[in-house]
């Protein structure tokens, strides 16, 4: 069960030994960097087979029990969010051993990596309040530089942008968290909600509105998006994937699921609230997602629509709503990843990201073009990938709770998903290749391995859903079922 | 009543954040916000007639003040000089490119 | 006349006479306090932020180049990642010696002793060694960019 603290302790030091490394050749930081990736995502393999009969793992570091110690857990929501981050992260920094060949300090770019990883493993795991400030710092800071690495003109503004928003979001939960402390005096997640059953405070729900704000904010759902549709275009590509499939998915929707359901109890007003900003997102990240004519600018707006129907299932509060927005958040963070990559190798080849210049480039980029296909495929919901299976099953939640209208939307936005995936389809890979491509040549083998797996784990997933489902979601599930009986599990246990 | 006083202080710089146009009082709006909540935080500790939690020779019994906000203060501090050590290399960079502090000329993004 | 007096960088004699004999004392003041971390308040951040204070003193009052004698940049990264290594390396040596992550695994000691609580003078040097380098990296660079962006 020690390894369960090296999840933070191995990407950590990593990432300051290959600071001391930087002056070493490339190839010492390249191996590296695979090599922690590679054993971080194999250890969260191997808690699933450790965790298969036990359910909760609560480990108290320092021999310090809680509520006087901070503890780390790791329940079934924890292993599900472990496997995305770990997995996502080893194919990205797959890709980014040739992506990153044009910028010099590449050893930087991997330490500030490897930062950013254990802040997201640390936020995951840790069951403490303001130990989960403490990490969601870490992996904020660490992605502000990661933004704005090439120092151009544009991703300095971006990274300003996003910089200054995503501050005056960690102020909020800051606050929030004191709120709490002066409450109940204590700062652990079980304790306080065991502390806060059944009171009705005004104060207690002032800070459960601005931890919506706050980690609304990390999460980009519709009033607090401002920042995304800037910040992830001008990212490098990797970056872009990361940001994109995995950081605003385990700072913002997984601290909200944690929060709103284990420690202060869902009620029905809140489950309004979930759906409406879900249905919020979803309809204005599409439509504005229709007009744009930059390829990742495109795919920064789809994320928003895609949180939107992550929220909109969290919000049914049904088996099959939260089933199928658990599944949606690990089908979106492969089928995101694989087209922010495919984008990244399209600017490698070509050296542009407008749509209006591409054309044809399936003929001489064979692989992004099959790839970038069964990843628009995947996200539109077409049968038989898992995009169609995980909203399928957010769709049979809304009937089942009864609101016909949200159902009827969530269809029409599906088409409207598949709608502008398509003229993304068919201005850059389909369609007459101008004069100017027929010199590029596809990208190196190491990216295109990348994102071959990730294609295969999205035909996989969608016609292997079955067992998928009952190993890593049937008990993310459960977690989030039980709601407030979560508390008395760690204390008591 | 202090509480009141330290959320008023937040709302300043909420006021500067927003309305202000130069880069760099942008920046220390956000340094006052921050300010705000541990200054709130701080004060979440004081119980009365209190003494310093600090433990020295031959003083039993005393009754101390709660020392677990000033652990939290003392990190969250640390927290926002890294933060604030990132905006302004970051403020330098975009004078260096955009010749401008003024945040109503550096719209390059747009849609 | 010492050659740092006659040259043209930096301040006036006065202060750098004045700093000449204070920066040592500042330094010595920061060691302390890291040392003294689970006696009296302080601890690694604070003595880490007030050695390294010790030299942005140096930086104001004699100019970059005197300064980068005495501490090179690179030096600094370098003692940057040796202490969070060191930090690290005491995390991790709880799992041996203790059982779990982050045990206090040596002699408590008595209190009030200055060899006492285990290891956390230990992690105190650490994190003071880390932000020492890292508040004097920090420092460093912004003035570099300043001195080239204005041309």
């Amino acid at each position: 069960m020690n390894i369960i603290p090296l999840f933070i302790g191995i990407p950590l030091g990593a990432a300051f030994v290959l600071v001391l490394l930087g002056k070493a050749k490339e190839v010492v930081s390249d191996v590296l960097i695979n090599v922690v990736t590679l054993l971080l995502a194999i250890f969260s393999l191997v808690l699933i087979v450790f965790l298969k009969d036990n359910g909760v793992f609560v480990y108290t570091m320092g021999r310090w029990f809680p509520p006087k110690g901070i503890n780390l857990v790791v329940d079934g929501l924890s292993l599900l969010m472990l496997v995305v981050i770990n997995w996502i992260a080893f194919f990205v920094t797959l890709y980014s051993v040739s992506y990153m060949k044009r910028f010099t300090a590449k050893a930087r770019f991997y330490s500030l990596f490897c930062l950013m990883i254990a802040g997201m493993n640390g936020v995951v795991l840790t069951g403490d309040f303001f130990n989960l400030f403490v990490f969601l710092e870490i992996a904020s800071i660490a992605s502000y530089a990661l933004v704005a690495f090439g120092v151009e003109a544009e991703e300095l503004e971006a990274a300003f942008k996003y910089m200054v928003m995503s501050s005056i979001a960690s102020v909020l939960v800051l606050f929030s968290i004191g709120l709490l402390y002066g409450l109940t005096g204590s700062l652990n997640m079980a304790d306080i909600g065991s502390i806060i059953q059944g009171k009705k405070n005004l104060l207690l729900s002032f800070s459960l509105v601005l931890f919506l704000a706050g980690f609304g904010l990390k999460a980009a759902i519709i009033p607090f998006h401002a920042w995304l549709p800037d910040a992830h275009p001008s990212a490098p590509a990797p970056i872009s994937a990361m940001l994109s499939g995995v950081l605003i998915k385990a700072l913002g929707i997984y601290t909200i699921t944690r929060i709103f359901f284990n420690v202060y109890g869902m009620t029905i007003q809140l489950t309004w609230v979930f759906m409406i900003l879900g249905i919020i997102s979803m309809v204005g990240g599409g439509i504005l997602a229709l007009q744009q004519k930059d390829f990742k600018r495109l795919l920064a707006y789809s994320s928003i629509s895609q949180i939107g129907y992550i929220m909109l299932g969290l919000g049914c509060g049904n088996y099959w709503g939260m089933l199928g927005a658990l599944f949606h958040l690990f089908n979106h963070a492969t089928f995101k990843a694989l087209l922010f990559l495919n984008s990244g190798a399209v600017e490698y080849s070509t050296g542009t990201r407008k749509l209006e210049e591409m054309g044809g480039l399936s003929k001489v980029m064979p692989v992004t073009g099959a790839t970038s296909t069964i990843g628009s495929l995947s996200i539109s919901g077409i049968p038989p990938f898992n995009g169609f299976w995980s909203k399928l099953f957010i769709i049979i939640g809304l009937v089942q709770a009864g609101r016909f209208t949200l159902a009827i939307l969530t269809v029409l936005v599906s088409v409207l998903t598949l709608a502008y995936y398509l003229k993304v389809q068919r201005f850059a890979f389909f369609g007459t290749l101008k004069k100017k491509w027929t010199e590029v040549k596809e990208v190196p083998s190491i990216m295109c391995v990348s994102m071959i797996i990730l294609a295969v784990i999205c035909i996989g997933a969608g016609i292997f859903f079955y067992p998928l489902m009952k190993v890593i979601l049937e008990p993310a599930v459960v977690v989030l079922q039980e709601g407030t009986k979560y508390s008395s599990l760690i204390l008591g246990g | 009543m202090i509480f009141f006083l330290s959320f008023v202080i937040f709302l300043i710089g909420l006021y500067c954040v927003v309305i202000k146009k130069n880069l760099l009082k942008i920046v220390m709006g956000i340094v006052i916000m921050e300010y705000a909540v541990n200054f709130f935080l701080v004060s979440l500790g004081y119980r009365k007639d209190g003494v310093a939690p600090i433990v020295t020779e031959g003083v039993k019994e005393a009754k101390f003040v709660d020392p677990l906000p000033q652990a939290m203060v003392l990190t969250a501090i640390v927290i926002s000089i890294a933060t604030l050590a990132f905006i302004v290399a970051m403020c330098i960079r975009i004078y260096q490119r955009y010749h401008t502090f003024d945040v109503t000329e550096i719209r390059k993004l747009k849609g | 006349m010492s050659p740092y007096r006659a040259r043209k960088e930096g301040m006036t004699n006065i202060v750098k006479t004045i700093s000449k004999f204070v920066v040592p004392p500042i330094i010595l003041f920061g060691i302390y306090m890291v040392l003294h971390g689970h006696l009296t308040p302080g601890g690694g951040f604070p003595g880490g932020v007030i050695m390294a204070s010790g030299f942005i003193l140096l930086i104001l009052s004699f100019g970059k180049e005197v300064t980068l004698k005495k501490l090179k940049v690179s030096t600094a990264s370098i003692l940057e990642s040796t202490g969070a290594l060191i930090f690290l390396c005491l995390a991790i040596l709880g799992i041996p010696a203790g059982g779990w992550f982050f045990v206090n695994f040596l002699s408590k000691g008595y209190p009030l002793k200055i060899i006492s609580a285990g290891i956390i003078p230990l992690a105190n040097i650490g994190i003071g060694i880390k932000v020492m380098g890292g508040v004097f990296a920090v420092f460093f660079t912004l003035v570099v960019f300043r001195i080239s962006a204005k041309r």
